[in-house]
């Protein structure tokens, strides 16, 4: 198993890096020809910046349309955020003190995390327009987060397992030593899904995460009478 | 009015989102365009043999070029929050009018060929082949879409339908699936320089009888100059202020403006038209094409300003893309654009609004109002999207909800807003925009002006409201049709300057 999962967690890993990297290289040569912010926007780039960290933090825009998807999307990304600055232990050999601050903020939010995936999946299955528009990877992206949500939690709270073997194992493999992983199902589920995740990553939706700040209604500046934009591709049609 | 073949929505206790009826307008298509009209625009007259490997050319050629497209395509999670923003699908209760269902209808197509996942399992993402009925699906369903992009102020990540609908548009012009009123009305301004395919001579008698008309009503010769070379403004407007009601009454109202505040001013023959429709299926080299008018215009007559009429969609290509399009704006480093820049007169915003520079004029003031002219009138606003969602007025973001308001506040004495919900930033789209403008889709017309009907109503009722203001002659022209099927008078639309000429001064007082 120790093996299985060594080779997994390099390839999820190589699968994440260049797969997201040839997408944001893709996102970022794309050039935005004209210019579309959603007005009323700044007309800065402090203010651009302020207003995507609006979207990123507080998901401003969605609060504005919704506001239960808005409390569960916040509720799940926030809890996750925090869930995984707390994984950070398993990957540094001396954990300073912020990290150890952070530890019990990170437990609970676990419970966090999974409830607003359970409140996303209830509308995704009860609310008629919703389900109209959910594909079935719609469904089993939100299982899969579930049971990672889960079985992470169980970990912590009822089945524990040999945490300082699991650290010992990430460790190691970002040394390229490679040390066993403890045998336990609970842990083997939750790796295993989350290299599908990481694998899965830049084929999907999960796009949104690099997406929101190459959206050019939200990251352009509102300045179009005083700046001229040209793409390169418009700039060759002037020229003939 | 004839008695409608479909029924019109009832208005609501609560504003509740509506219960779904699937295909509910699947048969209501706009006519498409003819061998003779698609060939004037260079696309091919009629569906090619080849259109599913054509289609998804020009569909992997728009993704290199438009990063919205692009990052769209990819973003959306399916979340739901745009599902119920939609005029047509508040007036309709078709699913597919819920933007991220129409977004869908390309995306899936997206997903079959340019995605892993699509091409190994479509089902489980929603991925499909692009036959004959989808694209027959996409031709109804992205021309029941006026671009309002009402739709992206919700989105976390901003998508905007109005871009995907452009694009599915625009491929499917390049198979020869056109739309006949935007691309005829596309025709007409490229051979005649205006939407209405009015020649100079029929614009010169226009202007020439309005200024009859305007001395027979104030006893003052006001002028409506016409292709003045060495005028200071170049007014560009939408070519239906020559002509339709209540539109001329704004361009009357423009004219005012200009002689009670002394600057000289022109209109164009060949550029009659402030209008763009190539914004609406998304062209760049077409929105160019008329945009050039306009440049070629203002460097042939000399003039130092460019001010544009009420328009929405005119406005947005004229604020956000001109500068890009044709130079006209500031700030260009390149020899094209500065071989025009240096003509302008760098004080002054360009291009400015009509009302941006009515209100300068105001606040300088250099403009008298008897406000009381216009006390039969219990005004309202409605904001038109390409102006709120799409483009900027004055020095601050909001400016373009502030500064209409700021002027009928200045011109008349009663003034309501509607329902909050419906103005503004989250203005309800009068259902006509974006190049639906056509008797044939009479009933997405009026089952999109729904929730628009709903606010005004309310504020009929509450407040005596009889006349609501806009700045968009699309809104004009598509409320005086739909506003009888609700039970309302035709008359209750006009424009803003129309109330400036209502109540400005006229004499020497300034
Ligand atoms: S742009 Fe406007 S008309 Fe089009 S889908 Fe969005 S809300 Fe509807
Ligand atoms: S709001 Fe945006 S992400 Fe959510 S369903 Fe609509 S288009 Fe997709």
């Amino acid at each position: 198993m120790t093996l299985f999962f060594t080779i997994l967690f390099y390839l999820a890993t190589a699968a994440l890096v260049a797969g997201l990297a040839y997408k944001i290289y893709d996102f970022a040569r794309t050039p935005a020809p004209l210019s579309i912010p959603t007005t009323p926007a700044p007309t800065t780039k402090p203010g651009v910046a302020f207003r995507l960290a609006r979207e990123v933090v507080l998901f401003e825009s969605l609060f504005k349309g919704n506001l239960w998807i808005w409390l569960f999307g916040w509720l799940f990304h926030m809890g996750l955020f925090l869930v995984l600055v707390r994984h950070l232990r398993y990957f540094v050999s001396d954990v300073p003190a912020w990290l150890l601050f952070i530890q019990p903020f990170g437990k609970y939010a676990a419970f966090m995390m999974v409830a607003g995936l359970a409140g996303l999946w209830a509308r995704r299955l009860f609310v008629e327009r919703i389900r109209y528009i959910s594909t079935p990877s719609d469904h089993l992206w939100l299982v899969l987060l579930l049971v990672i949500g889960m079985s992470g939690t169980a970990m912590t709270f009822l089945m524990h397992t040999d945490v300082v073997a699991v650290k010992a194992f990430f460790l190691g493999l970002m040394r390229f030593d490679i040390q066993p992983l403890p045998a336990h199902p609970g842990l083997f589920i939750h790796l295993l899904l989350v290299a599908l995740l990481m694998i899965l990553f830049p084929f999907s939706k999960l796009l949104h995460a690099p997406g929101v700040f190459f959206s050019p209604t939200r990251n352009m500046a509102d300045n179009p009478r005083e700046t001229r934009h040209l793409a390169p591709w418009a700039a060759q049609i002037e020229k003939n | 009015m004839a008695a409608p073949e479909f029924e019109i929505p009832k208005y609501r206790e609560f504003p509740t989102v509506p219960a779904m009826v699937p295909d509910s307008m699947a048969r209501v298509r706009p006519h498409v365009a003819n061998e003779k009209i698609q060939s004037a625009l260079g696309y091919p007259g009629a569906l090619v043999d080849d259109w599913q490997e054509k289609a998804i050319e020009e569909f992997g050629n728009l993704l290199g070029k438009y990063r919205s497209l692009k990052v769209f395509m990819d973003s959306c999670v399916h979340c739901g929050s745009c599902t119920d923003k939609c005029h047509y699908f508040i007036g309709t209760n078709d699913p597919k009018n819920m933007p991220v269902a129409r977004q869908e209808l390309m995306r899936s197509v997206y997903r079959r060929y340019f995605t892993l996942p699509g091409k190994v399992f479509p089902k489980l993402v929603g991925a499909r082949d692009l036959t004959r009925d989808v694209l027959d699906e996409w031709y109804t369903y992205f021309w029941q879409c006026s671009e309002c992009r009402r739709c992206s102020v919700f989105c976390p990540y901003g998508i905007d339908t109005a871009e995907v609908t452009m694009a599915a548009r625009h491929i499917l012009d390049t198979v020869g699936y056109g739309q006949k009123y935007s691309n005829e009305i596309l025709g007409k301004v490229n051979k005649i320089g205006n939407n209405l395919g009015l020649p100079g001579p029929a614009l010169e008698d226009t202007l020439q009888g309005l200024e009859e008309d305007v001395k027979d009503d104030t006893g003052i010769d006001v002028k409506y100059p016409l292709d003045v070379a060495g005028a200071e403004v170049l007014l560009v407007t939408p070519s239906a202020d020559f002509f339709a009601e209540p539109h001329i009454e704004s361009l009357i109202g423009y004219g005012k403006v200009f002689h009670a505040a002394g600057i000289s001013w022109t209109l164009s023959s060949y550029a009659s038209e402030a209008g763009n429709f190539g914004l609406f299926d998304g062209d760049y080299q077409m929105m160019r094409k008329v945009a050039m008018r306009i440049r070629e215009q203002a460097l042939e007559l000399g003039v130092k300003r460019i001010v544009v009429g009420e328009c929405g969609h005119a406005w947005r290509v004229a604020y956000a893309f001109w500068n890009t399009l044709t130079g006209l704006g500031a700030g260009g480093d390149d020899p094209f654009a500065v071989e025009l820049q240096k003509q302008l007169d760098p004080r002054y915003k360009q291009p400015s609004h009509i009302c941006e520079f009515t209100w300068d004029l105001i606040q300088q003031g250099r403009l008298k109002f008897d406000k009381e002219a216009n006390d039969n009138r219990v005004i309202t606003f409605h904001d038109s999207c390409n102006v709120a969602r799409a483009s900027r007025m004055g020095d601050y973001p909001g400016g373009q909800f502030d500064i209409p308001r700021n002027i009928i506040r200045t011109v008349a004495n009663k003034f309501v807003d509607m329902d909050e919900a419906t103005i503004r930033e989250v203005t309800f789209c009068c259902g006509g925009g974006g190049g639906v403008l056509t008797d044939e889709l009479i009933e997405t017309r009026v089952k999109g002006a729904f929730p628009r009907m709903e606010a005004l109503q309310q504020v009929v009722d509450r407040h005596g409201v009889n006349f609501m203001a806009t700045i968009c002659a699309i809104c004009k022209a598509q409320f005086t049709k739909v506003l009888p099927y609700y039970g309302f008078n035709m008359r209750l639309v006009g424009g803003v300057h129309q109330l400036v000429s209502t109540a400005i001064r006229l004499g020497d007082e300034q």
